[in-house]
């Protein structure tokens, strides 16, 4: 059973953060990267661009249309992701919780289908 | 034992048993669905077996077969191939009854799993664990039986579709699944234990229900002392039950109660666990408040009461979960031993204190802490808060009578 694992977080507080907060949290990213290998569950894993890089792309009546910026404005945004390949939903929640920075939000979705 | 009845108790042992057989809970309840029907069809007619249980597990499991050979056909059929030499027959293997208790606990913690929403928790563990209807449980929360219906759908969806495991979680986790169990038992009594005014007589069942669960936990955990904490608290609180209601089915409060009506069996045996979970020295908040009810239990009166001791645990308690409702009886406790500027402190320094605007016990504990202080008008102003908050004629009568004695002093 294959899970995503999506990162929630305020950008702008990751830009407050000092060398030696921001080193504890790619720590604690490192850990549990491991313990995903070493499970062989580890299918990938991508930091994503802040969302002042994002464009949007819509339909309206019949023509598509480029917005700048997210899809949502909200106050977390998805930072990255990870996907991994599980026996449950409880190992996929294990992995979630080595990652104890205190301002993330981290959602565990099942994936329903995947294409190569 | 009426039909009915045996059905309904051997329903969470076969339910948790189909469920390991066939692997999904909702294909599990569907086969003990169809078993239950039958036996309902069957036993008048052609008797009673000696073992429900053994019964519906061998009717749902024989029906499970049964569905697997047709879909075996079916695909067979669409493959083009020859349908597939039939299986051979169901075997009246006998119910494996070493496993009964480890497939009832994993679906416990299925059923309480935090990763499902608490009222859905609960719905689960008295559909499955206790066996009660939709209806039943519709009735007993007073809730819509159709909004009922669709959470417990939607939770066993998220069952299917997350993965979210049937087993007994391990070592490093057990002790915080434990508790989220313990918790959903805590809330399905507490339902029926702050509704106990007699006008709904299934909502109090709510207590004998989730002692039956606490019970089962106590028995499948063997020796957890929280698990065992909370039957001690649960039988502590059921035992003061004859006590709580007046003749106007009005709640009586702790230090009215007639304690010649409660219950000493209960307390007996809750006294024997809470004292045995102790000694184990792994404390827990419902080991705490087992403790505290336990000091309450064996008081011979309300003047008696240990109540020094009493809030020492309250402070322990309050470290273990940090809430108001904990540190009001803790200020409550100082109070009563004599700690009045200790008590008013703890009050006026909540960090809720704009929610607890609208707490009754707040505003009584407060009223108290400042009348014994002699600080008359912040006491009156406490008091009539109180008074503009309750609802029960008794507290309304307490109320009244200390603002008269504030005035007239």
């Amino acid at each position: 059973m294959k899970y995503a694992i999506l990162i929630y977080s305020s950008e702008s507080y990751w830009d407050s953060l000092g060398e030696a907060q921001r080193e504890a949290v790619i720590a604690d990213h490192g850990k549990m990267q491991e313990q995903m290998r070493a499970d062989g569950a580890f299918v990938c894993g991508h930091r994503l661009m802040d969302t002042p890089t994002a464009s949007t792309v819509v339909h309206r009546q019949g023509a598509s249309e480029i917005i700048d910026g997210p899809f949502a404005e909200t106050k977390e945004q998805l930072g990255g992701f990870y996907l991994v390949e599980c026996e449950h939903l409880d190992q996929a929640i294990g992995y979630a919780r080595i990652l104890s920075s205190e301002t993330a939000s981290i959602e565990v979705r099942p994936v329903m289908f995947s294409v190569d | 034992m009426s039909i009915e009845v045996r059905l309904k108790a051997a329903y969470p042992a076969a339910l948790a048993t189909l469920r390991r057989i066939c692997g999904e809970l909702q294909q599990a309840e569907d086969l003990l669905q169809d078993a239950v029907e039958r036996a309902l069809r069957s036993w008048p007619r052609d008797g009673e077996p000696e073992d429900a249980l053994a019964w519906l597990v061998t009717a749902g499991k024989h029906r499970w077969i049964d569905l697997q050979r047709r879909q075996g056909l079916q695909r067979g059929y669409e493959l083009g191939q020859l349908p597939a030499p039939s299986a051979p027959p169901p075997d009246a293997e006998a119910l494996d009854r070493s496993r009964i208790n480890d497939d009832l606990l994993k679906l416990i913690f299925t059923c309480c799993h935090p990763a499902l929403a608490q009222s859905a928790q609960i719905a689960l563990t008295l559909r499955t664990i206790a066996g009660l209807s939709v209806t039943e449980i519709a009735a007993a929360f007073v809730i819509d039986p159709r909004a009922l219906e669709q959470r417990i759908t939607r939770a066993k969806r998220k069952i299917a579709q997350a993965a979210i495991p049937y087993r007994v979680p391990d070592h490093q986790e057990l002790p915080a699944r434990i508790s989220a169990v313990a918790c959903v038992i805590y809330l399905i009594f507490n339902e029926g234990y702050s509704a106990a005014n007699g006008d709904h007589p299934l909502r109090s069942d709510l207590c004998v229900i989730a002692i039956g669960l606490a019970r089962q936990l106590h028995r499948l955990c063997g020796k957890n002392p929280e698990a065992d904490g909370l039957l001690a608290l649960l039988l502590f609180q059921h035992a003061r039950a004859a006590a709580r209601v007046g003749a106007d089915g009005e709640l009586i409060t702790l230090d009215r109660q007639d304690r010649g009506l409660w219950n000493r069996a209960l307390i007996a045996e809750a006294s024997v666990l809470i004292d045995q979970a102790l000694q184990r020295r792994q404390p827990g908040p419902y080991q705490v408040q087992a403790a505290i009810a336990a000091l309450h239990c064996e008081s011979a009166s309300a003047d008696q009461t240990d109540w020094a001791q009493i809030a020492e645990l309250y402070a322990i308690l309050g470290r273990m979960q940090p809430n108001a409702v904990v540190t009001i009886n803790h200020a409550v406790a100082l109070l009563k031993c004599g700690r009045r500027d200790q008590a008013l402190n703890l009050l006026d320094t909540l960090p809720e204190r704009e929610q607890l605007e609208h707490y009754l016990p707040f505003h009584v504990a407060r009223g108290a802490a400042l009348h014994e202080l002699e600080r008359r008008t912040e006491a009156l102003l406490a008091y009539q808060r109180a008074l503009e908050l309750a609802r029960n004629s008794a507290t309304i009568r307490h109320l009244s009578g200390a603002i008269d004695q504030i005035r007239s002093s």
